[in-house]
């Protein structure tokens, strides 16, 4: 393999920006360490100027949130004809917002929790108190509120009372316009790497998440130590099948590429329940697409150089 | 989201591999308890960037200084000092330095001798040591409302228990000081000191008038609380006005804490604490064991930069440079906000402390204000009781007079959306958020 240059996009101007400068580093030094020539760049307003006097062999979107999961860099990449790894920018919109991707893996007979997506627009013009019941009636609680995009646990609760709804859904505004309300479902939460190679997509073994204070929210993700994860989940091989059924058949429902890493929960029945996918997964030092790479037996390294590999040869580099 | 117990058929443990990802995790002492991410925190990294008008961080305006003179004196200083301005020095601060600092402080009516002052790694290092040496767990210190997040962050990290005493326009009030103290009392409890920022307070831009600063000495004499005076911004008064400092009246009952961080630059990392000789020597002994000494070589660029410039002309260059944007933020928020917001007219310092309509929780507004493009601090931050959810910290010290306009108008957006949320949901407790609320030293 002759030496490949690679740009690592990290940072950007979304909520993620602080998680994101760390996947980028993290990510960095695991290719540097496999061989590859590295650099590190912010997605800023240098960005096409680099992109064009640098013209890296490939490059990998580290940013999470907006611009770097809802396929607007892509596209950019896109039109200056610059290989990257990851899902094309259709695949990433479809991941993205989480309405759209739980309404495709519905409607290919998949299980995913039931939802309502609504605007504030539709709180303030039909009645907010109104809407909220009705929004209980149909879903039940305890019940999950979600930004209808982005990631990273911000703006998510869950609420078990009605009395928690309008601070919940006043919190969860604050990260987007729409409101994913899910019914939330009782069972072991794991998340599940895709990664492509020769064979197509292949999930990894899952990551099970065990957070210390019950919520696995941005403190639980972010801060070592406060919570358990086991890789592999510990599930049976029915249970731990299904839920690598799920998360490839995510991958291929939502046309994504390279990798992706599917967020569910499996049932006391053994029943997976898709959440949401994401197509830029962190790999911070607590991140789960790590975790699921190391219970594989490889690394961030060879993972993303054999992914560097991919989209160069997808080029006709 | 934990999602109950596992209780999958057939579960399987034993055989996967368990990862807290933190090998140290049984180790951590209590206090490390609290010092988890937060999604807080975490916003202000956007905040650095240039497209982001920040109204968060508290970054003296370094634009203003002399940088090529600077440059000069360094070099010579390493030319012809070097050998002890690179060397160890003594805990308490080089000899010279101490002297200047007494110098300083008399333009605030204080008469100190050097052997008095501490020189620390910047203020906050005085107030780690002060801390240190009285603060056992559970001790209570009183506090003003609100008060300065680094020294709610040093209280909290020797696990003493703040309480604290409301202000007003004129700063700490001295009747609800009494107050305070009488209800500690009656619970068997004396304070073991009152932390107080008498001059352009940070975060609430106010003044102790001159007349409640006897009221203030007198009330915590006659209860036996120590006094601990924090003063950065004193000499940022825009008119150049100063006060007379509480140390100047109680040098018995008074330690006074003192930067180099404002009035030059805050990279050198100089501050002091003069105290009565006995607490002194505790401190010399404290801030030995804490960094041995603090950095002779910047020690040695202060003393210079005192001695060979006109320093006093440069903290008037500060002055003006704050005032303008002082008058710029003061103007924007007078043609920009909604109505039913509130904000204090700071004199000096760095910082207007708004107060937003009934309902809104600044906290939970401010991820829709990073995506506006601008940045602040929820009060939240200044208090340790979860009180100010409600309140803002402006910081008006770095961004130039049209980029705080332009960012006062889109706080103004955000006030805006959220009145309009509040409307749709009604009044809404604050949410709960864990960890850190301000942003770290570097986010302008």
């Amino acid at each position: 393999m002759t030496e490949r240059t690679v740009a690592v996009l990290a940072g950007g101007l979304s909520h993620e920006r602080d998680v994101s400068l760390r996947s980028g580093r993290r990510v960095s030094a695991a290719l540097r360490e496999a061989g590859l020539g590295v650099e590190e760049w912010d997605a800023d307003a240098s960005l096409v100027t680099r992109l064009l006097k640098h013209r890296p062999d490939a490059v990998i979107v580290a940013l999470h949130g907006g611009a770097g999961e809802d396929g607007a860099v892509q596209s950019v990449l896109e039109m200056l004809d610059v290989p990257f790894v990851g899902a094309d920018p259709r695949g990433c919109r479809r991941a993205w917002d989480k309405p759209t991707a739980k309404g495709e893996l519905a409607r290919a007979g998949l299980a995913t929790p039931d939802w309502i997506a609504l605007p504030h627009a539709t709180f303030r013009d039909l009645g907010a108190q109104a809407v909220l019941d009705a929004l209980v009636h149909h879903l039940g609680l305890p019940l999950i509120l979600k930004p209808d995009q982005g990631g990273s646990a911000l703006g998510a609760q869950v609420v078990r009372d009605p009395t928690e709804l309008p601070a919940a859904m006043v919190g969860c505004l604050a990260y987007a316009d729409t409101v994913l309300a899910e019914r939330y479902v009782e069972g072991v939460e794991v998340a599940v790497t895709v990664l492509e190679g020769g064979d197509g997509p292949r999930a990894l073994p899952a990551v099970e998440i065990e957070p210390e204070s019950g919520v696995y929210d941005y403190a639980a993700r972010y801060t070592a130590g406060l919570t358990t994860f086991h890789a592999p989940a510990r599930l049976d091989g029915a249970a731990a099948a299904a839920v690598g059924e799920l998360a490839v058949a995510a991958h291929r429902l939502l046309g994504l590429r390279d990798v992706s890493r599917t967020d569910a929960v499996v049932t006391e029945a053994g029943v997976a329940h898709f959440l949401e996918v994401n197509v830029a997964p962190g790999l911070t030092e607590t991140s789960l697409l790590p975790m699921a790479l190391e219970a594989d037996g490889t690394d961030l390294g060879s993972a993303f150089g054999a992914l560097v590999e991919r989209a160069v040869t997808r080029c006709g580099r | 989201m934990n999602r109950g117990q596992p209780a999958i058929q057939g579960y399987q443990a034993g055989r996967s591999r368990e990862r807290s990802r933190d090998p140290h995790l049984h180790r951590y002492a209590q206090r490390a308890a609290g010092m988890t991410a937060s999604e807080i925190r975490a916003l202000f990294a956007v905040a650095s960037r240039p497209e982001v008008v920040s109204l968060a961080g508290g970054m003296p305006y370094l634009p203003a200084l002399p940088m090529d003179s600077l440059a000069d004196d360094m070099a010579s200083l390493v030319a012809q000092d070097g050998m002890t301005a690179l060397q160890y020095g003594s805990a308490q601060g080089i000899p010279e330095l101490r002297e200047q600092i007494c110098e300083v402080m008399a333009l605030e009516g204080v008469c100190a001798h050097p052997d008095d002052v501490t020189v620390t790694v910047g203020s906050q290092s005085a107030l780690d040591l002060v801390t240190r040496i009285f603060c056992d767990p559970g001790d209570v210190v009183l506090a003003e409302a609100p008060s300065y997040v680094g020294a709610l962050g040093s209280f909290t990290a020797y696990q003493a228990q703040v309480v604290h005493v409301p202000m007003d326009d004129g700063g700490l009030v001295p009747d609800a000081l009494h107050d305070a103290l009488r209800r500690l009392a009656e619970q068997g409890r004396t304070p073991k000191f009152l932390y107080t920022i008498p001059n352009f307070h940070n975060p609430a831009g106010v003044t102790l008038t001159v007349s409640r600063r006897s009221e203030v000495l007198e009330i915590c004499a006659a209860h036996g609380v120590l006094v601990i005076e924090d003063n950065p911004y004193g000499l940022l008064g825009f008119d150049g006005q100063t006060y007379p400092a509480l140390r100047a009246s109680d040098p018995d009952n008074v330690v006074y804490l003192g930067s180099f961080s404002k009035t030059f630059a805050p990279g050198l990392r100089v501050g002091w604490a003069l105290a009565p000789h006995a607490v002194r020597e505790k401190l010399v002994l404290a801030a030995e064991s804490a960094t041995l000494c603090p950095p002779t070589f910047t020690q040695a660029v202060v003393s210079r930069y005192l001695a060979g410039h006109d320093w006093k002309s440069q903290v008037k260059t500060y002055q003006e440079a704050y005032r303008d944007r002082r008058d710029a933020m003061i103007s924007a928020l007078e043609q920009q906000l909604p109505s039913g917001c509130r904000w204090t007219r700071p004199d000096g310092g760095f910082f207007v402390w708004l107060s937003v309509p009934a309902g809104l929780d600044t906290k939970a507004m401010l991820p829709r204000a990073v995506t506006q493009r601008v940045a602040y601090v929820p009060g939240t931050a200044f208090y340790a009781d979860q009180a100010g959810s409600r309140q803002i910290r402006l910081s008006f010290c770095y961004p130039p007079p049209d980029r705080i306009k332009e960012g006062v108008r889109r706080l103004a957006g955000v006030l805006e959306g959220e009145l309009e949320l509040l409307a749709t949901f009604g009044s809404v407790s604050p949410r709960t958020v864990a960890g850190p609320q301000s942003p770290s030293p570097d986010t302008a």
